[in-house]
């Protein structure tokens, strides 16, 4: 009798892990290095937010140094240098060269980076287009050494592959250095590189960065204030924000003993009442083991949590750019006649606090055929991709611009001399993918926009009122030389006098009264009591 | 410099027109800038006359000058539209609004600006027009277009035609823009009822509702014109006939109603030769939805609608009568608006065999 060999074990020979390498190379797409060119744009992006976010953390005024250099015809090596806080030499193979490993992926907190998957995805791509390890310089405080590793990544196993590693001189006090040579094209236009750090240093005005690039020429975007950024605070989740595989992995992993005080402990806004009501719910004591609590029972509770009122949470741990700090950003890197922006309050979506800015400039050399130019930022970085896709795009085709004298066609972003800023902080920004370039579509993410766009809208609006009702004046006064023959002509007829007679009066008056015409603006037809 | 009053002696329009144009000329000779001065037609410059129930124009002038930037478009307008006037009078012919506006209506040379753009600033200006030389349009040979119908037992000469109002088929007789010279040779009719949609009138018309009544069945489409009104006021004047109005049940249909009672509040300074206050509001009332159980056929109000009936329950004129003011309550209670035609949720004729003979017989009028 012959072994018959059974399908699933048949499959079985096929079965076997994925290495990231190839998980990476099938879905790069996902991370921002579908081509060369995004992908020399995605690697600066990751480093300058990564400093941007570390220097923040420290609270000292950031100063970045970008470079691209051009290797070959299709390789660049590109540096970004930081004087941040440093990172432990121990830590530095992992938050390079390990992917999905960091510090932001778990906090509740507003930051930049969030999945902890940007910055060794470059290191991968490098590792991959050009087989050159990356290199970091590192350095904690001026009476430490500067560590300088050159890195790999173990593509089967996930794990740094450390190639060099020694102690170097360095002259700064503190911060990081890396350096990657990779595969890539380097373009300017709307969705370079040059482009990203411009609108990086719109949102970041208290950023002083120099940047060099391929071609040698050196660009400095100066500091506008010497405020920086609060540092925002850490919030636990709201119970409304977690879904039910998270709840799972919640209660699995807490130190907390009973689910009562899981509940109250490990999230925001949930008190002993609140508690006891979703407990309630959910046909479950509170006294119960967390990681006791079976996969059915978890479900009641998740279906409690959406039926019981919670409070909104806390938004004290949002830190918006501030009205007159986009104004400053605005005012330095862009050359315009008006600008204008607002900061909403704080709003809730999903459990998730979130806070919407807008600004405005108008006029100058913004050009005035084309469709208004937008700038789309959350957490103060740019998205520079997918800009259809993204809810500030609803929100500012939805907004009814006509009603502040901006052409607009039906469904259409409004067109003239006009650049819209949208800023979205939050402690977890719903990107529509994770190469983060959309914001999603939230109901309550898009009204707040609305808000912030209607208000801004009426600050421009008042603003082309009063130039452009001037100039329409000084239109209006110059047309008198043309209505008078009109009006000699018909006025001869109704009174019998010659026109010639009629005319050259009029042409009398108009020499007198023109100078006052064109000052005075007097709009309503007077009104006299007899 | 020129007054308009009112309630002026009319003068030949040929007059009126060549004073204002010399009062110009004066005005430019003594090197001051041409002015016209004129009533204001708003809201705010009409006054409701208690004593004889109408709505009379205020004393508040407005002075148009024409070196203003805001006013000189409107003073040509104005000197245009009296030429075109003053050239019908001369050659002895009639002109309808859209031929004023069309004689007015060009660009001028070396420039963008068309003296008027729309007939709605001619038609405006005709009426301004008719304040400063305190004539009416039909006096300065200006028609506008007309519009409505009439049928009953009415024989009338217009222009040297005999024309029986109840021997004109399907159509009635349609209601010229100028009735002042119609004669009426006989009129056989106990009342009148005065719809504001053609489509009723029609359907009355087949039901034959003013044979078997014995009454005038009359309408327009939307607003009364000023021939309709006109021929009202000589019908209830001359030959005491009570008129009973039916419109909509919404702001819109109140303000018709009021136009034809009180007179409106652009042509205030016509309202003396318009307005009948003896008229009744036959429906729809609030009333009437739950008596004759139109719930189930109402239509939603809009913000327009809600802010207008807002408007017209404070004009002065409906103010203090408790009886509009509980409609009005209802209305706004009830969050929408029934038409004329719910009625034919009903039955299609139930308007002329059970809601206007009921209504009549109950004498169920508002006032």
């Amino acid at each position: 009798m012959t072994k018959q060999i059974t399908k699933a074990e048949e499959l079985a020979k096929f079965q076997r892990e994925i290495s990231v390498s190839e998980f990476f190379t099938k879905n790069r797409h996902l991370l921002g290095f579908d081509n060369p060119h995004k992908a020399l744009l995605t690697t600066v992006k990751e480093a300058v937010d990564n400093s941007l976010d570390a220097t923040q953390e420290m609270q000292v005024l950031p100063e970045i140094l970008v470079e691209i250099h051009k290797a070959t015809d299709d390789r660049f090596r590109i540096v970004v240098e930081d004087n941040g806080p440093g990172i432990v030499k121990e830590q530095i193979p992992r938050i390079f060269a390990k992917l999905l490993y960091g510090s932001k992926f778990h906090a509740m907190k507003q930051s930049r980076g969030q999945q902890g998957i940007g910055i060794s995805a470059s290191v991968m791509y490098a590792q991959l287009t050009t087989g050159k390890p990356t290199k970091i310089t590192s350095k904690i405080s001026p009476k430490r050494p500067a560590h300088y590793y050159e890195l790999h990544i173990d593509t089967k196993r996930n794990e740094p592959e450390i190639i060099t590693d020694r102690e170097v001189p360095w002259q700064k006090d503190h911060g990081t250095r890396i350096e990657l040579e990779l595969e890539g094209t380097y373009q300017r236009g709307r969705q370079g590189v040059d482009e990203y750090l411009k609108q990086t240093a719109i949102v970041n005005p208290h950023l002083h960065l120099v940047y060099l690039a391929p071609d040698g020429q050196r660009l400095e975007f100066p500091r506008a204030t010497k405020e920086i950024p609060i540092e925002p605070k850490e919030i636990k989740p709201h119970p409304y924000g977690v879904e039910l595989g998270a709840l799972m992995n919640m209660l699995k992993d807490t130190k907390q003993r009973t689910l009562k005080s899981f509940l109250t402990n490990d999230f925001s806004r949930v008190s002993d009442k609140t508690a006891n009501e979703v407990c309630l719910k959910a046909q479950l004591k509170g006294t119960e083991k967390p990681s006791g609590v079976d996969s059915v029972s978890i479900e009641r509770v998740f279906r409690a949590i959406q039926q019981t009122k919670i409070m909104a949470p806390p938004t004290n741990c949002l830190s918006p750019i501030g009205e007159e700090l986009m104004l400053k950003g605005l005012q330095k890197e862009i050359n315009a006649e008006f600008f204008t922006s607002v900061t909403r309050p704080p709003s809730v979506y999903r459990g998730m606090p979130f806070q919407i800015e807008a600004g405005m400039a108008y006029g100058g050399d913004l050009s005035s055929d084309d469709l208004a130019r937008i700038l789309r930022f959350a957490n103060r970085v740019p998205l520079l991709y997918q800009q259809g896709a993204c809810a500030s795009s609803r929100a500012i085709v939805q907004t009814a611009w006509r009603n502040y004298g901006i052409s607009q066609s039906k469904g259409a972003l409004p067109s003239g001399p006009i650049m819209i800023v949208i800023h979205v902080a939050s402690v977890w920004v719903p990107f529509t993918s994770e190469s983060k370039e959309a914001i999603a579509h939230y109901p309550e993410i898009i009204k707040e926009m609305k808000l912030a766009l209607q208000e801004v809208g009426r600050k421009v609006a008042s603003y082309i009122r009063k130039t452009v009702k001037a100039k329409e004046h000084r239109e209006k006064a110059n047309l008198f030389e043309k209505y008078i023959p009109e009006l000699a002509h018909s006025l001869s007829d109704i009174s019998g006098e010659k026109k010639d007679t009629i005319e050259q009066g009029l042409m009398r008056l108009l020499r007198k009264l023109l100078p006052v015409l064109i000052n005075h603006e007097n709009s309503k037809e007077i009104q006299t009591k007899s | 410099m020129k007054t308009a009053k009112k309630s002026r002696p009319s003068r030949k329009p040929t007059d009126s027109l060549r004073e204002l144009g010399v009062s110009l000329v004066h005005d430019i000779s003594k090197s001051k800038n041409p002015e016209i001065v004129l009533p204001i037609r708003a809201l705010s410059n009409v006054e409701f006359d208690k004593k004889n129930r109408t709505l009379v124009l205020g004393d508040k002038l407005s002075t148009r000058s024409f070196f203003n930037v805001a006013h000189a478009k409107k003073f040509l307008q104005t000197i245009e539209v009296a030429a075109v006037s003053k050239a019908l009078l001369r050659e002895g012919k009639h002109a309808s609004l859209r031929d004023v506006y069309y004689q007015v209506k060009r660009t001028i040379p070396g420039t963008k600006v068309n003296i008027v753009d729309e007939q709605n600033e001619s038609d405006s200006v005709i009426e301004d027009l008719e304040l400063i030389t305190g004539n009416s349009r039909e006096q300065l040979n200006i028609n506008a277009n007309k519009n409505g119908s009439v049928a009953g037992r009415v024989i009338v000469e217009d222009r040297g035609d005999t024309i029986d109002w109840s021997k004109l088929g399907s159509g009635g007789w349609s209601i010229p823009s100028n009735v002042e010279d119609i004669k009426f040779k006989k009129v056989n009719a106990k009342f009148i009822v005065y719809m504001e949609k053609a489509a009723v009138w029609e359907r009355l018309h087949e039901d034959k509702f003013w044979d078997k009544h014995n009454c005038l069945i009359m309408s327009s489409q939307g607003q009364t014109t000023r021939g309709i009104r006109r021929l009202l006021q000589r019908l209830y004047n001359e030959f005491n006939l009570p008129i009973y109005v039916l419109t909509d049940m919404d702001p819109w249909g109140v303000y018709i109603y009021s136009v034809i009672k009180y007179g409106s509040i652009s042509l205030a300074h016509i309202s003396e030769g318009m307005a009948i206050p003896g008229v009744s509001y036959i429906g729809i009332t609030a009333d009437d939805i739950s008596d004759y159980k139109l719930e189930r056929h109402l239509i939603k109000f809009k913000d327009t609608d809600l802010s207008r009936l807002k408007q017209i329950s404070e004009y002065e004129w409906f103010k203090d009568n408790k009886e509009w003011q509980r409609q009005f309550k209802m209305m706004k209670q009830m969050g929408s608006k029934a038409e004329i035609q719910a009625l034919s949720a009903r039955g299609i004729s139930f308007i002329s065999e059970r809601y206007l003979p009921e209504k009549i017989r109950k004498k169920a009028f508002l006032d």
